[in-house]
């Protein structure tokens, strides 16, 4: 029962994501998240701003249980299986972050200098999230796919597109962890 | 209600994810400084499992549960999309540390913040989608 309540290896949580795409795959559909936000616009009315919008959305209403099992699944996994919240990280980690101004870093989960309510409520913070949102959202239907479509379904399947997605991928997080986050904060 | 399989689909690959520390901001920035291997172990290992897996597919080893071949759509091509749009991704990654799906785990945190970062993943979408015709793919 303990190892349920420690942090989980990569050695499971891999194959454990693989078993959840077999599934998917399984029961005819795909392993895709961001297209998601695609239906929700849709389903919210964009139709009547973009054409695009006006496809069958109910047609992935399995692909938005899918998400709503998500949210779900990380109310368990905070409410009853996680005691401690701390992240083990790398220390030279935690010497980086405390000198671009990141504070006790992975005593908690989440760092509050991002998604604290201060941060929240300070326009720069806002801004921050609400940015990080649109490149999100932009580059993964810009790039037909995200995390799960290209890097685990389309390096699965062995799709060049899917390795030079994640080639930007890398590229963008690069610049944005070495360059970038030491000038924001 | 078949699709209520999803959901219990979806409440795994979230406490999956939650309990790997895939949904840590901290985790994401590790990943990025090269300084854990935690990150490439996770989609290391599910790549490898997921190739070995996908071969079963084109094999017809493994049907679906109708007993038919598993097809997988291939992705759309093109170079300007995938390194441009991939890397607009990947600043929007490395920032907020959580990608769709972490997001919508997160949520089930109760971390209020990321309303706005979905608001915003919404807005995103919106916008490739007005000015796609303008852009190189």
């Amino acid at each position: 029962m303990d190892f349920i309540l420690e942090p989980w290896p990569w050695y499971i949580g891999g194959p454990f994501i693989t078993l959840i795409m077999f599934f998917l795959f399984y029961y005819g559909k795909k392993f895709g998240i961001s297209s998601n936000l695609e239906s929700i616009c849709a389903m919210g009315g964009a139709g009547k701003l973009h054409e695009f919008f006006t496809f069958d959305w109910k047609k992935n209403r399995w692909n938005l249980m899918f998400i709503i099992g998500t949210v779900i699944g990380g109310f368990i996994a905070f409410k009853f299986m996680t005691p401690d919240q701390a992240i083990a990280l790398n220390p030279e980690t935690i010497s980086d972050l405390s000198e671009i101004g990141f504070q006790n870093a992975g005593v908690q989960y989440l760092p509050d200098e991002i998604f604290g309510l201060e941060a929240l409520l300070s326009i720069k913070g806002a801004a921050i999230l609400i940015i990080a949102g649109i490149l999100v959202g932009f580059g993964s239907r810009y790039a037909g796919g995200c995390t799960s479509g290209h890097a685990i379904t389309g390096l699965s399947n062995l799709e060049l597109p899917s390795l030079i997605a994640v080639i930007g991928f890398f590229i963008g997080g690069l610049i944005m962890t070495w360059l970038i986050l030491p000038l924001l904060f | 209600m078949k699709n209520i399989r999803f959901i219990v689909l979806g409440a795994l690959f979230g406490i999956v994810l939650s309990k790997a520390e895939v949904i840590s901001w901290y985790r994401i920035y590790e990943m990025f400084k090269f300084q854990s291997f935690h990150m490439y172990g996770i989609i290391g290992s599910a790549v490898v499992l997921g190739i070995i897996l996908f071969s079963f597919f084109k094999k017809g080893t493994i049907k679906n549960y109708l007993g038919e071949k598993i097809m997988i759509e291939p992705k759309e091509k093109g170079f300007y999309r995938t390194i441009i749009g991939g890397t607009i991704f990947g600043l929007g990654w490395g920032l907020i540390g959580a990608c769709p799906g972490p997001m919508f785990i997160l949520l089930g945190r109760g971390v209020l913040s990321i309303l706005i970062v979905i608001f915003g993943g919404l807005l995103g979408v919106l916008f490739y989608h007005a000015i796609k015709h303008k852009l190189p793919h």
